[in-house]
């Protein structure tokens, strides 16, 4: 049995047939309705989520099971202090399968070890959101028409943000890969993501302060929230705050073909009016992300397209 | 020089860094031991200037060899029977430790979950860095030299 805790739990091997299967799905979704027929999820969520969460739930009712679970850990046994090892063995015997997102670190972890169904990880304090990074490749996959040969620009808190650090190490496995790190010095990656996920393996970067200066050579510009608070001091604030909202000025300088992604949400990184521009696939990205978690589902509980599972 | 008696059959822990054995004393839970245990404090080295020893009456069970290896893989152990070495066995860092150092992390699962072990994992691409598996944080390094 299998599980989906972190992005490099696949081989390259793996992700790419997960992400064929993707394709598949997007390109005849019809065929893949009755797929999950009788199967259940369990979404164990216990912080807030939309998309993630609704994404996993429209995933399963896509592919014709059921959905089934909590939304906030005041909702669940938790709140009366069931561990989260005695919360997953009672759901095995409820779905077949289930994603968990928990503020603690570990946690889907923690599920898996004790679990008879395959665990998905939905999101792990700051720790992992594979999904999120399957998500992101499939977006660039299916944009690019590749995942090698790209010249990729993080912008934002580098530091604390979880999706970019899980991207920088799924990418990082693909040939031809080059990072352009964007951000203040303050929150630039961490030392163990540089060394691991760069330095180890070759991997070409550059950090650097204004996106203005290398907007221009990038082929994805991935957008993250930069918090005020993050900042140690008000006028390093001030001087570099505007340099990592993108607006339709800084758009002028970038490349015809550069796609502009987000996790989302978005709060005031990325100017409303960026969004009309055919470059801003961040909303197709989270739509592509019903696509991916299908096939993860399907991957998991070894289905194919062409079978039911009763 | 002080003279310690010979051990005829036992462990002895030689080239600990001087002023440690106390520590490594504790962390090996050798003061729960029944058997006789000598801690020698600054003794003279060739190789260290000042070292400390420990010597354990008994067999090998008696020290866990992960925790030595990770408190500090250059201690030398020496294994005696009938008062002669018989080997000199080389510590390694352990793979994977489990329940030896806490992880400190308050986002960790294991700072709600109580029945769960303490388990940190070698990085070995990052050199002596042990990481938590729940969490990846990596490990406090108050024994290490």
């Amino acid at each position: 049995m299998r599980h989906f805790l972190n992005p490099l739990d696949f081989s390259v091997a793996e992700l790419d047939q997960v992400l064929d299967l993707a394709e598949e799905i997007r390109q005849d979704p019809a065929r893949f309705r009755d797929v999950c027929k009788g199967k259940k999820i369990a979404t164990l969520f216990y912080e807030p989520s939309t998309r993630t969460r609704l994404s996993f739930e429209a995933a399963m009712l896509n592919l014709g099971g059921s959905v089934l679970g909590f939304s906030s850990a005041d909702s669940s046994s938790a709140a009366k202090g069931e561990s989260v090892a005695d919360t997953i063995r009672i759901i095995s015997g409820y779905a077949d399968i289930a994603a968990i997102r928990h503020p603690k670190e570990g946690a889907p972890l923690v599920a898996a070890q004790k679990s008879w169904i395959p665990v998905i990880n939905a999101g792990d304090g700051g720790h992992q959101h594979p999904t999120q990074t399957l998500t992101d490749l499939f977006t660039i996959r299916t944009l690019k028409g590749r995942l090698s040969d790209l010249t990729i620009g993080l912008c934002g808190d580098l530091k604390f943000g979880r999706t970019v650090h899980s991207l920088i190490f799924a990418l990082s496995r693909y040939t031809g890969i080059r990072f352009v790190l964007i951000s203040p010095e303050q929150l630039r990656v961490p030392d163990s993501v540089r060394k691991l996920g760069l330095e180890t393996k070759n991997i070409p970067f550059k950090e650097v302060e204004r996106l203005e200066d290398v907007i221009g050579e990038l082929d994805i510009l991935y957008m993250t929230r930069i918090q005020k608070e993050r900042f140690f001091n008000e006028d390093e604030y001030i001087r570099l705050k505007d340099s990592y909202i993108l607006d339709a000025e800084k758009m002028k300088l970038a490349g015809p073909d550069c796609l502009v992604m987000h996790p989302l949400p978005r709060v005031n990184e990325i100017a409303t009016e960026v969004d009309d521009d055919p470059r801003a696939v961040y909303f197709k990205q989270a739509h592509f992300g019903v696509y991916a978690r299908m096939a993860l589902i399907m991957t998991l509980l070894g289905l194919k397209g062409d079978e039911t599972a009763c | 020089m002080l003279n310690v008696g010979a051990l005829e059959n036992g462990v002895v822990l030689d080239h600990i860094q001087a002023g440690r054995a106390m520590s490594i004393y504790h962390d090996l839970g050798l003061h729960k031991l029944d058997s006789c245990v000598a801690i020698i404090k600054n003794a003279r080295s060739n190789k260290m200037g000042r070292k400390d020893i420990i010597k354990i009456e008994g067999g090998l069970d008696l020290v866990d060899l992960d925790v030595l290896g990770f408190i500090d893989h250059n201690i030398t152990v020496n294994i005696i029977k009938d008062g002669v070495i018989v080997e000199k066995r080389d510590l390694t860092l352990p793979k994977r430790l489990t329940n030896i150092i806490k992880c400190k992390n308050p986002r960790c699962i294991t700072s709600i979950e109580q029945e769960l072990d303490h388990v940190f994992e070698h990085s070995e691409a990052e050199g002596e860095v042990y990481r938590c598996i729940y969490c990846g944080e990596t490990s406090p390094y108050k024994y290490r030299r």
